[in-house]
């Protein structure tokens, strides 16, 4: 971002990475296969790069309201220099945060999850999909994250941008409004769960695997980590695979 | 004719009155133990969620079953006190069915419309006890229900089972003493439930038949005045509180979380952003987030008191699901309970908030507000638009920010995203690192 402004260009989406997306090395996958979409495509975007700080999501569900406005005071104060106007993110919390959250520190943008744009994508002709891709055919069922799905009411987006890959869409029991959460969210992400009798992403993933999919969608990267974890812990890691909507699509055009 | 029956009407009518306005007061004054909160903007989207979610049970529907049961149960308290209407006019004038004569052959139809209410009461009520007592659906015996809880759910269809009861009692008797042609009674055209069971009482006497319909006349309107105070001590007050407690829902975003302004100004000052008003001493020492019932919003309380404790919250949890401590539904009891106890403190004299206790700690514990994913779960599924993570955020608030005792993990989080800026221990400037393993690979 800061090279495209010296620059005196103005892009016409930040693509706002997250933390997972820089840092987990499976979720650096799915930015690079985002981003290959994106230039692929001739989007011309943005990144932070260092510039970028966490939302803050984390610690305003811990309970530390401090640090969160720290964080997101911060952010606000870099994004508002640039003028940044759309936001793109993969992060489904990244996503909530800034387009819900924001505002009311003073930061008012424009806020996309990648599936919302990928949708856009496909449906304006941008993305052209193949089909016949080594999905095609497959049973994949997708798990809604809590913060895409309830928290912002987006359930259709990612639905439509995996129909659109040819394949069929099976749908475990609790899907959509009634979705059952991956067990990352609200800083679970960051700890040990309670004492309990069964780990939330074992119960979820037994429901999904419980559809026959060959494959578990996902646009989240907590949530990619808590199905990939539940997928391993129930030994099914060779056959079924966990994979985020934006690698889907990116296998796809082949790139 | 002894006007004694309407002196005693009237007496029992004004006293029922005025514990039921000693009642409204008490419960009012309790909900706003609760902070001051504005929710009054976008009318028309509230009428709306109201008339939808309250008048409309919308939300009921996701499971069908209860949602029949219910709704049975739900028209005919709103047809049926209709009804009452002409008991109390008929109580304070010492009349007879006052409106038959009015109404002609249009009141048959409606005697014979409540009496088919009556009769799904009955079905529902008893359905209800047993997917209670028998069939044990598992929302409905978890171990925050035990005791009074569970008591108070069998109580109040008990009570509604006995009220239809009356109904038709004093409808068959009622009908018996004017086919007999007693004055005063006025015979309908046919009432097709009651008259089912007429044969019971057919052989009795004509003072015998005046005796039981006057009894069941008595125990039906005495016993709707009771119950009616009894709701005001009961999880029943939904059927009240519903309709307040949805026009007064969180019309945000779900995932949105309330900012926290005084936060904010100290935050600004701190990065040197020119604050309004920095110059002014704070108003008073304000504690973060709650401890204690007084630090939530009055909106919170308001929602542990339309809480009926039907359990869709905590089934749809994945914290309970799993078997941690977390139970949404006991939150909001909790919120209640501890409500009513500093209440009942005041009114004593006692030291109402001041006693030592606190929701926190005492009726809440941290591995509770732990557990808790923020998934949302239980507030999609509430059928009256209840709010218990708004609670639980609020509580972990306190703990983060007043107790400095969130768990290890998370203070690590804390501590990496205050030196690095993410929650994990990487350093800021590798943040780029991907789109250099990106190049590399399209250089190959």
């Amino acid at each position: 971002m800061a090279e495209m402004a010296t620059n005196g260009e103005s892009p016409e989406i930040l693509f706002w990475v997250g933390c997972a997306g820089s840092f987990d090395d499976r979720y650096k996958a799915v930015t690079q296969a985002f981003v290959k979409i994106l230039n692929k495509v001739g989007i011309s975007f943005a990144v932070l790069g260092p510039e970028e700080a966490c939302t803050g999501d984390p610690a305003r569900r811990a309970g530390n309201e401090f640090l969160f406005q720290m964080q997101a005071v911060a952010n606000i104060q870099v994004m508002n220099g640039y003028e940044v106007k759309k936001v793109v993110t993969a992060c489904p919390h990244c996503f909530n945060t800034i387009k819900n959250e924001y505002p009311a520190l003073g930061g008012n943008y424009e806020v996309i999850h990648h599936s919302q744009f990928l949708q856009q994508l496909i449906n304006d002709g941008k993305v052209v999909l193949k089909g016949g891709g080594e999905f095609k055919g497959k049973k994949i069922t997708f798990h809604d994250s809590c913060y895409l799905g309830r928290a912002n009411d987006v359930y259709e987006a990612p639905r439509e941008v995996i129909k659109a890959l040819d394949v069929e869409l099976v749908e475990m029991k609790r899907c959509r409004s009634k979705g059952l959460c991956c067990g990352a969210g609200g800083a679970q992400m960051f700890k040990e769960p309670e004492p309990g009798n069964k780990d939330i992403n074992v119960e979820r993933t037994e429901e999904a695997l419980a559809t026959g999919a060959a494959a578990i969608a996902v646009g989240c990267p907590f949530c990619l980590t808590m199905m990939t974890d539940g997928v391993k812990n129930k030994e099914r890691e060779h056959e079924v695979k966990v994979y985020d909507l934006a690698e889907m699509i990116a296998k796809d055009m082949g790139i | 004719m002894s006007i004694l029956p309407q002196i005693i009407f009237l007496i029992i009518f004004a006293l029922a009155g005025y514990f039921l306005y000693k009642r409204v007061a008490y419960l009012k004054r309790n909900i706003l133990l609760g902070k001051s909160e504005s929710r009054n903007d976008q009318p028309e989207a509230r009428w709306k969620t109201m008339l939808l979610v309250a008048l409309g049970q919308q939300k009921m529907f996701k499971r069908l079953i209860p949602a029949i049961l219910h709704i049975m149960i739900y028209v005919a308290f709103i047809v049926i006190n209709l009804e009452v209407l002409e008991f109390v006019i008929d109580g304070l004038t010492g009349s007879h069915r006052i409106f038959a004569p009015y109404l002609g052959d249009l009141y048959g139809v409606a005697m014979n419309v409540f009496e088919v209410l009556a009769i799904a009461v009955l079905v529902s009520c008893i359905a209800f006890l047993i997917r209670r007592n028998v069939l044990r659906v598992p929302r409905l015996v978890k171990t925050e229900l035990k005791g009074w809880p569970a008591m108070d759910a069998n109580l109040i269809l008990i009570i509604e089972i006995v009220l239809m009861v009356a109904i038709l009692t004093m409808n068959a008797t009622d009908q018996l003493l004017a086919a007999r042609g007693i004055e005063g009674y006025v015979l309908l055209n046919g009432l097709f439930f009651s008259e089912l069971i007429q044969p019971v009482f057919s052989g009795l006497s004509d003072t015998a038949l005046v005796a039981i319909e006057r009894f069941a006349w008595w125990f039906h309107i005495v016993g709707i005045l009771a119950f009616a105070i009894y709701v005001t001590y009961s999880k029943h007050l939904h059927i009240f509180l519903a309709f307040p407690n949805t026009w007064y829902s969180n019309l945000k975003p779900k995932g949105e979380i309330e900012n926290m302004p005084d936060v904010t100004k100290e935050v600004n000052m701190m990065l040197g952003i020119p604050v309004e008003g920095a110059d002014e001493p704070p108003a008073e020492i304000a504690r973060f987030g709650a401890k204690d019932i007084n630090d939530l919003s009055w909106v919170n309380i308001m929602n542990a008191y339309s809480c009926t404790e039907c359990g869709r919250c905590t089934a749809e949890c994945p914290a309970n699901i799993t078997g941690k401590k977390l139970s949404p539904r006991k939150i909001m009891m909790d919120v209640r309970d501890r409500a009513e106890e500093v209440g009942k403190s005041i009114d004593q004299g006692g030291a109402g908030l001041e006693d030592g206790k606190s929701l926190l700690g005492d009726f809440i514990t941290k591995e509770e507000l732990n557990a808790c994913t923020s998934c949302n779960a239980c507030v999609e599924a509430c059928p009256v638009n209840i709010d218990p993570l708004s609670i639980i955020i609020q509580m972990r608030r306190y703990v983060a920010m007043e107790e400095s005792s969130t768990p290890a993990q998370w203070n690590a989080m804390f501590q990496n995203m205050e030196t690095s800026f993410s929650p994990w221990k990487f350093a800021p400037t590798d943040r780029f690192n991907w789109a250099d393993q990106l190049k590399n690979e399209e250089l190959k």
